[in-house]
């Protein structure tokens, strides 16, 4: 391994040409600034890899989407066969489908645990306010572009989960009715549906994720990383003006995120390999016959991602002649993650250091949010409607109490500096 | 609109009497060669005069099943086709609508749509019945169109109900199982095995690749591992001189 020390004297030609570079674009300056430079908190623990792993599975949707696109046909004729000419006919077709298709529930579950990392360790709190709410608009963002895939194999699940969900827009007064003929296009999810959403699955959300996901790194790079003991690392600093707790990204953290990936790695492969329907949580059984328009699947249920919110949308009742409450239910639901930073009054960032409250009322929201996205995979029928209930109002409570119960929540004193 | 479609994905079904009834376990293995070979001439014997599998090509099946292109041609290929084409029922799809008020539905995702144990039960659970127009019922899906094929196999059946006593209190008629009422060509034993072979080149059907799937990831786990392995030892090595 080259250190600096055994670095040449004169200047290779490879140095040569990376001199030309920066004469004339950033590179040495953004690696540094970036990468080799940037000092993150060296006591990251296990919540810390998720972040290097969602960035690699959109990296993963990226390319293997490249190649489904290849031979995917974006037509009602024709999309159900074409992707069973991807399972069959094309070289490989199987292996990169399963992992676009395994690939987007990954997606969901590293980004659902990097989430809760930040509110484990107070990430969302000053200075990074504006990082988490690139990090919400990422995760709507994601929520977009897998409802707009999920209609692309044209199977019977994607049709009439599509259908449900497009008319959730139609509960809305007045405009309702217009604004569903809007999204689809036509009078019924159509082969013309079909086509817009394939080009805003393949073209649009992409930009807007990669464009966020810079900005989120960005934002992220401005601030410096928090860390398990949610203190500033950069209010230690040392003679050469780094954080005292602060080590380079590279090599430091490039090799620990190396080593998490292949954790994620191997447990993803069993998926792709040994399970890629997971019993029917990411590839459903109805989505085995293509769209029918006259037969619904016994049990119309979105894919797990989304089975919270469905739950809750069905855990509100119809009142004043209209279903839109649940509508904004789920609306709401999503819009307070974008106001958690200014809800959270706790005067310390980690759970390390906050009280009994707060410690319960976050795992119970984990076990809230878990049990709703159970009760969104089952039929609506007892005990599961009262659990949802029981879920939606625990999840409103969590966030609409915040500002009051960690106000009154006891704390210990953080420490000065970071602890391992 | 909403509360119509919440409304539609509550269950629905057209056989709500045999709703829950029980499921046997197909107990296919899809990498087993002989199987497969014996279930793709069930298939082609019993079941490709009506339906298709419109997805799967001839010449695929002879490479994931180890025939040549004579074993293939002699025992599984009776409609004329080149070996490339697509296995196409000859039946026609508006004569099978006259005959049977349904097209006979394309079988290539049949084990994934619905399972390989549905599929198993369904085609031994077929009894006969006079008051249906092909003399034959399922007990899995009541009042189907299909006609009892496989009868010369399996024999006669009769269905076995059981009188149970519903939440409001009146006493109904469950059909809970089907009984044999004479021999049929093959003994009880030697159908299930037919039957588990059929199925089994059905799980093929669905997805021919998942032979390959399997014994591919064994190695890219191991493969994998190492890699992890190597991670560790190289953070590690870096991580060193943090203290």
């Amino acid at each position: 391994m080259a250190g600096k020390e055994d670095a040449p004297a004169r200047p290779g030609k490879l140095a040569a040409l990376g001199a030309w570079i920066d004469e004339r674009f950033p590179m040495t300056k953004l690696w540094k600034e970036h990468v080799s430079e940037y000092y993150a908190p060296k006591n990251f623990n296990f919540w810390y890899y998720f972040g290097s792993i969602a960035l690699f599975v959109l990296a993963l949707q990226i390319v293997t989407g490249i190649f489904l696109t290849m031979s995917y046909k974006p037509s009602e004729a024709e999309a159900f066969s074409s992707v069973e000419y991807i399972m069959r006919d094309v070289e490989w077709g199987w292996l990169i489908r399963y992992l676009h298709s395994t690939g987007a529930s990954a997606f969901f579950l590293v980004v659902y645990l990097h989430m809760f990392r930040a509110l484990l360790y107070g990430s969302h709190r000053k200075p990074r306010e504006l990082l988490w709410i690139f990090g919400v608009l990422i995760y709507l963002a994601l929520m977009a572009e897998a409802f707009f895939g999920y209609l692309l194999p044209w199977g019977n699940m994607s049709y009439w989960g599509a259908q449900v969900i497009v008319s959730l827009f139609g509960t809305f007064p007045w405009i309702g009715d217009a604004l569903v003929h809007w999204i689809r296009g036509d009078y019924f999810i159509s082969d013309i549906t079909l086509n817009r959403f394939f080009a805003l699955h393949v073209i649009a959300l992409p930009l807007v994720l990669i464009f966020l996901v810079v900005a989120h790194i960005l934002a992220l790079h401005e601030v410096g990383s928090n860390n398990p003991d949610g203190i500033e690392i950069k209010k230690a600093k040392g003679k050469d003006g780094h954080p005292l707790d602060g080590i380079p990204f590279h090599p430091y953290y490039t090799v620990k995120d190396l080593f998490g990936l292949g954790v994620f790695l191997v447990l993803f492969a069993a998926v792709v390999f040994f399970a890629p329907e997971m019993g029917g949580l990411f590839l459903e059984a109805p989505n085995f016959e293509p769209a029918n328009r006259l037969v619904t699947p016994e049990h119309i249920a979105p894919v797990w991602y989304f089975t919270p919110y469905y739950a809750m949308l069905r855990a509100v009742p119809a009142f004043a002649g209209t279903q839109v409450w649940g509508v904004l239910v789920i609306f709401a639901a999503v819009f307070l993650l974008f106001v958690v930073p200014w809800l959270d009054r706790a005067p310390v960032k980690s759970i390390r250091y906050r009280g009994p409250i707060y410690k319960t009322a976050l795992m119970l929201f984990a076990a809230a949010f878990i049990m709703l996205g159970y009760c969104g995979l089952k039929p609506a029928e007892q005990p599961f409607t009262t659990m949802s209930v029981i879920g939606t109002v625990y999840y409103f409570a969590f966030f609409l109490l915040m500002p009051w119960y960690t106000r009154i929540d006891s704390h210990k004193p953080e420490p000065s500096r970071v602890t391992s | 609109m909403l509360l119509a479609l919440l409304a539609l994905a509550c269950p629905l079904t057209l056989n709500a009497s045999t709703e829950g009834y029980p499921m046997q376990d197909a107990g296919t293995d899809v990498s087993n060669l002989a199987s497969l070979q014996r279930g793709a001439r069930n298939f082609v014997n019993y079941c490709l005069g009506c339906h298709s599998a419109k997805y799967m090509r001839y010449s695929q099946v002879a490479d994931d099943l180890a025939l040549t292109e004579d074993e293939l041609r002699d025992n599984l290929m009776f409609t004329g086709t080149r070996i490339y084409d697509a296995m196409l029922t000859s039946m026609p799809a508006e004569k099978a609508r006259e005959w049977f008020g349904n097209a006979p539905p394309d079988l290539s995702l049949i084990a994934r749509s619905r399972g390989v144990d549905y599929v198993y039960t369904f085609l031994k659970s077929f009894y006969g019945d006079p008051s249906q127009p092909t003399g034959a019922n399922n007990a899995l899906l009541a009042n189907t169109v299909m006609p009892h094929v496989l009868a010369g196999l399996q024999g006669p059946q009769k269905p076995l109900y059981e009188t149970r006593t519903s939440e409001d209190g009146k006493s109904e008629q469950v059909l809970v199982a089907v009984e044999s009422t004479g021999p049929g060509e093959l003994s009880a034993e030697e159908f299930d095995g037919f039957v588990r072979d059929t199925v089994t080149f059905l799980e093929y059907v669905a997805e021919p690749a998942k032979s390959q799937r399997r014994s591919l990831g064994v190695w890219v786990i191991l493969y994998l591992l190492m890699f992890l392995a190597f991670t560790y030892f190289l953070k590690k090595e870096y991580w060193k001189d943090v203290k």
